[in-house]
């Protein structure tokens, strides 16, 4: 599962993107929130509060119930700010 | 004709505009916008990261959304990413069509989704500090006009 992040979650955590093979159980994006949190501290700071954070399941914005699976692209980012 | 470039490169607002009008005669009226950076609170520079790929496929949809709902005759968006100092441009949208209202709506509905669909972050550099910018509301109440 390719995993990325972006603006200060990727400070935060301190990788912009990663290749991860999460447990068999993990078949939503909070399910994936979860076994991120239970990495270290950076994560379980960047996933404090899902209310900040947005998520894009293969580049489509998606909800935190969507499913996922091994070969999904899944990226984590605050609200956007262009234009 | 839809033209949609991500770009760290300064672009020509006046350049962008002649390429809307490449079927001289067929159209009656081009609306654009042009975003540049303030230099509030001693800005002294921005820096815009994006998600490559999901940047490009958000707007194409969003332009193919407009095209539905206005007689487009051509559009073009350029967003810049990078780091960018009070004055310089950020974005252009311009569109092209046979009548102004279509122009003008179609441009602001444009807009409207880059600032609260396409995955672009801002970061402000000011003397004494960093930080991102927050969304706000008012951006998010502007797009539910279109639903």
């Amino acid at each position: 599962m390719k995993i990325l992040y972006f603006a200060w979650v990727r400070q935060k955590i301190g990788v912009s993107e990663e290749e991860l093979r999460p447990p068999e159980s993990v078949t939503t994006v909070a399910g994936l929130i979860e076994f991120l949190k239970s990495r270290g501290p950076n994560y379980a700071a960047a996933f404090e509060n899902l209310k900040a954070l947005r998520v894009a399941v293969n580049q489509h914005h998606s909800a935190f119930d969507a499913r996922v699976g091994p070969d999904d692209e899944i990226a984590f980012f605050p609200p956007v700010t262009g234009g | 004709m839809s033209e949609i470039r991500i770009q760290h490169e300064y672009f020509d607002s006046g350049a962008e505009i002649a390429a809307l009008n490449g079927a001289p005669g067929a159209i009656g009226a081009i609306a654009t916008f042009t975003g540049l950076v303030r230099g509030d609170d001693g800005l002294i520079a921005m820096t815009l990261d994006h998600y490559p790929g999901m940047c490009e496929r958000e707007i194409a949809a969003h332009a193919a959304e407009a095209r539905k709902r206005w007689p487009i005759i051509a559009l073009r968006i350029v967003h810049r990413v990078g780091r960018l100092v009070p004055g310089e441009n950020i974005v252009f949208v311009g569109v092209a069509s046979l009548h102004r209202q279509a122009a003008f709506e179609a441009a602001e509905f444009l807009m409207d989704y880059l600032k609260t669909r396409a995955p672009f972050w801002k970061r402000e550099e000011r003397p004494s500090r960093e930080d991102w910018v927050e969304a706000r509301a008012v951006d998010e109440d502007s797009v539910k006009r279109w639903h």
